[in-house]
């Protein structure tokens, strides 16, 4: 079975034909947008690990009394309303690149331009107001170590952020490509992978908001479900 | 257009200038070289390292700054050095680089830019943190495993700078592990040439992509908790800080749990083991199929365990926390699952022995490192069993046992490995042979100097010697023929680390004058063997990519004349070599 298995995995060619030459499979995968595609898909993984890990060690650590919940009445995230202000941005932002990535497989440019400096710009939006939120949070005594449910919103937050903030690095070179009027062949494949870095970070991004405005019974019952209480 | 003919067009970086060629380089094989070198350069200073330790133990006071808190500073560093700067760069920065493109047939790595980078990152986390010498305070000297709570509290040495560099430099350092881990995973998925299905890669692949899998999977375990002690450190949170009271002073921190850096630490942790030991068990395949001229046995079922220990081994890491106090039905599962990993390796051993079975065994320098292996690892591996179980390593966890057991298995063991794995590839990089008696000259002293080193410790754990202990007079327990034996345990060890001055002298002397080595000094079958130019050119394989028609371990095939067939000979020119040889056998002796 593994042989068949690992034969076909061999070879990408989407319709499957091998090297003409005697049976020999054709070398796997060298259009370089696939194999793009590929590094950036293994690179999530391995953010999907840390953040995992992270997610494990807040579960836990919040299993200790000194934990003081961010969503009792008086804490700065009994109203969700700034973050969710800051979702519809993230969520526009991805929208946004999935039109410019669609456009650009139309091959229309000036659309896949739009979408895609539109996608970057809500995505600053969304970092802005991120750190307005934190702001929000020192002004109302909220500190990083005053209490580790604050420390794991700060360290939590401001991972995403930095990764967003990676990701608006290669938006930034890709943007400047097109301002200096690359042609559109040479840009699918960035505007492609920014959309699914951009996806990605969304989908992250969404699951760090339900967790970080659950209450402490949310947490308490992730733990039993998981075994460590 | 095809696909072969569109990479075989498509532009590569080429070098302009001295600068591009020998430092910004984007070549794989510069960058494992550098990579290399760099990993060698710390691993000389991690020795020193141990020198100095040893010299304290076995002639205590008799090195006047060698008081308890540095020897803790050396204790740590060594350690920390050893195991990822020195190894984990050795195997997938360097012999990862430099064996991945040539074996799979790929012109580079998928991503060279990145693969640069890369490197540099690793630099710069190894100039941070041999910064931490220099620094006030001096390096950490909390144990290679940084414990916290005592890592970051007064008392322990380098809790101001030392810890806050070290943090910082292996946080740097996994984001340049990643950016390699990518390439090397990325280049074996996609960037195969022609025939080369991955159930035909030499197992030297195999091991170090299952190793980068590993790697990419793990080291943010270590990122995580890095991350969390930089801030209770900087920013006073108390992610893994207790309530505690410190120099009769009760700090601001509380309620975090240490536990919880320990099992990050570990989870970590064991897979780091595999991470050194599958390329090790790759590579050493290679070695023995080679040098006994015989393919391996059980080629499959080798790749099959690489996998099935890099899947299990991440459901093992609480073995190392036995006595941490945790929930003991968590010790019976782990033990378990320890004693279930044993199986797949085990299995490894017996294939290689079996390889080696009625082989025409030549005892070459890398052979002799290869047998070596064998047999350090399945020693460390049979301690690795008495460990494994909760109720006998309770008592022997803080003994010297354990330094014999990872040192062995750990240690050791993969470095027998590097070794015999740069005198093997040392004639495709240089383009000559390492001088033959200076190596086995280097390996004599280095295996039976590395026994006399470990063996009597394990003794000596039995016996009850605490480990981590910084002086050993005084106390009633552990009598003077001990003391005798770290006397006796100090002159080996000074003894092997002189002795690497030997390899040292061969390894640049022989880049210059060693015998010229040619194309394929060993006659062996994998595609790095087979470039057109040797050392290989930037591209390695000039116009067209080598096309691969079988495994890599086509060697004393019956029928054929020569013994060994390379992967790059077809069933046509097969069976011409069958028939008559005339291109590769002199007249007269065709069958």
């Amino acid at each position: 079975m593994n042989r068949l298995l690992l034969r076909n995995t061999d070879s990408i060619d989407p319709s499957g034909s091998w090297h003409p030459a005697a049976g020999i499979p054709s070398p796997a995968g060298m259009d370089r947008a696939h194999t793009a595609k590929v590094g950036l898909r293994l690179f999530l993984v391995v953010v999907s690990s840390l953040f995992l890990l992270f997610l494990i060690a807040f579960i836990i650590r919040a299993q200790v009394p000194d934990w003081q919940p961010l969503t009792e009445p008086l804490a700065p995230l009994a109203h969700t309303g700034a973050l969710w202000l800051n979702t519809t941005a993230l969520i526009g932002a991805s929208i946004a690149l999935q039109w410019a990535r669609m456009a650009a497989r139309r091959g229309n440019a000036q659309a896949t331009l739009a979408g895609f400096a539109l996608g970057g710009v809500l995505a600053i939006v969304f970092l802005l107001g991120q750190l307005w939120v934190w702001q929000r949070f020192a002004a109302w005594g909220y500190f990083v170590s005053s209490n580790p449910a604050n420390s794991f919103f700060y360290l939590l937050t401001g991972l995403h952020g930095l990764h967003l903030l990676g990701g608006l690095l290669a938006w930034g070179r890709t943007l400047g490509k097109f301002l200096r009027h690359a042609p559109l062949a040479r840009l699918a494949s960035s505007v492609e992978l920014c959309a699914i870095y951009w996806h990605y970070l969304l989908g992250l991004w969404l699951l760090l908001f339900a967790l970080l405005t659950s209450t402490p019974q949310t947490y308490e019952a992730i733990a039993a479900f998981c075994g460590l209480r | 257009m095809a696909y072969a003919e569109q990479v075989e067009t498509e532009a590569l970086h080429e070098p302009k200038s001295f600068l591009t060629r020998y430092i910004w380089s984007q070549d794989h094989k510069v960058i494992a070289i550098q990579y290399s070198l760099t990993a060698i350069f710390v691993g000389l200073i991690a020795l020193v390292l141990s020198g100095l330790m040893r010299m304290q133990l076995g002639f205590p006071g008799s090195i006047e700054f060698m008081d308890a808190g540095a020897y803790y500073q050396a204790m740590t560093m060594h350690g920390m050095i050893m195991v990822i700067y020195l190894l984990t760069a050795l195997f997938l920065g360097g012999f990862g680089n430099y064996l991945i493109p040539l074996m799979v047939g790929s012109r580079d790595m998928v991503f060279p830019y990145v693969n640069m980078l890369s490197y540099w990152f690793y630099l710069l986390s190894v100039v941070i943190l041999l910064a931490s010498f220099f620094a006030p305070g001096g390096p950490t000297g909390a144990g290679w495993t940084l414990y916290p709570p005592q890592s970051i509290t007064q008392g322990t040495p380098g809790t101001e700078w030392g810890i806050v560099l070290m943090l910082v430099s292996l946080a740097v350092f996994i984001v340049a592990a990643t950016m390699g881990g990518l390439n090397y995973v990325t280049t074996v998925l996609q960037a195969r040439t022609h025939g080369m299905t991955l159930m035909r890669m030499p197992l030297s692949v195999w091991g170090i992509f299952m190793a980068s899998i590993l790697a990419l999977l793990a080291f943010p375990a270590l990122f995580v908790s890095a991350v969390m002690m930089l801030f209770d450190k900087l920013l006073g949170t108390s992610f893994f800080m207790p309530a505690i009271i410190s120099m009769g002073q009760s700090l601001e921190h509380q309620g975090g749990s240490p536990i919880l850096f320990q099992h990050l630490f570990w989870f970590f942790g064991h897979p780091e083991v595999y991470i050194v030991a599958l390329p090790a068990f790759g590579l050493v395949s290679d070695l023995i199929s080679t040098h006994a001229r015989k393919n391996i046995f059980g080629y499959r079922m080798m790749v099959w365990a690489i996998v099935a220990i890099g899947v299990l081994s991440f459901v093992v890491w609480a073995h190392h926390m036995y006595v941490s106090g945790m929930n003991p039905y968590f010790g019976f599962f782990f033990a378990t699952t320890t004693l279930i990993i044993a199986v797949p390796t085990a299995l490894k051993v017996y294939n290689w022995v079996l390889t080696l079975w009625q082989g025409d065994i030549h005892l070459t320098v890398p052979m002799l490192f290869a047998l070596a292996f064998i047999l350090t690892f399945l020693v460390g591996g049979l301690t690795g069993l008495f460990l494994g179980n909760v109720i006998v390593d309770i008592p022997l966890s803080d003994t010297y046992f354990v330094v014999a057991h990872f040192h062995m298995v750990m240690g050791v063991a993969p470095i027998l490995v590097v070794f015999g794995a740069i005198y093997h590839w040392y004639p495709k990089i240089t383009g000559r042979m390492m001088n033959e008696r200076l190596g086995k000259l280097h390996f004599w002293i280095t295996f039976l100097g590395t026994y006399a080193i470990y063996f009597p410790m394990h003794y000596l754990g039995f016996l009850g010697m605490p480990r981590r202990y910084y002086a050993y007079e005084d106390y009633a327990f552990i009598p003077q023929s001990a003391q005798d034996l770290n006397a006796f345990i100090t002159v080996a060890a000074l003894t092997v680390g002189v002795a690497q001055l030997l390899f040292l002298f061969n390894l640049f002397w022989s880049a210059f004058n060693g015998k010229p080595a040619g194309g394929n000094p060993w006659k062996a079958t994998s595609l790095e063997w087979q470039t057109p130019q040797t050392p290989p050119v930037h591209g390695n394989w000039g116009a067209k990519l080598p096309v691969v028609h079988r495994w890599a371990y086509d060697y004393s095939v019956p029928g054929i004349e020569q013994d060994f067939v390379p992967q790059t000979v077809s069933a046509e020119d097969l069976e011409r070599m069958r028939r008559g040889g005339a291109e590769t056998a002199p007249m007269g002796e065709q069958p």
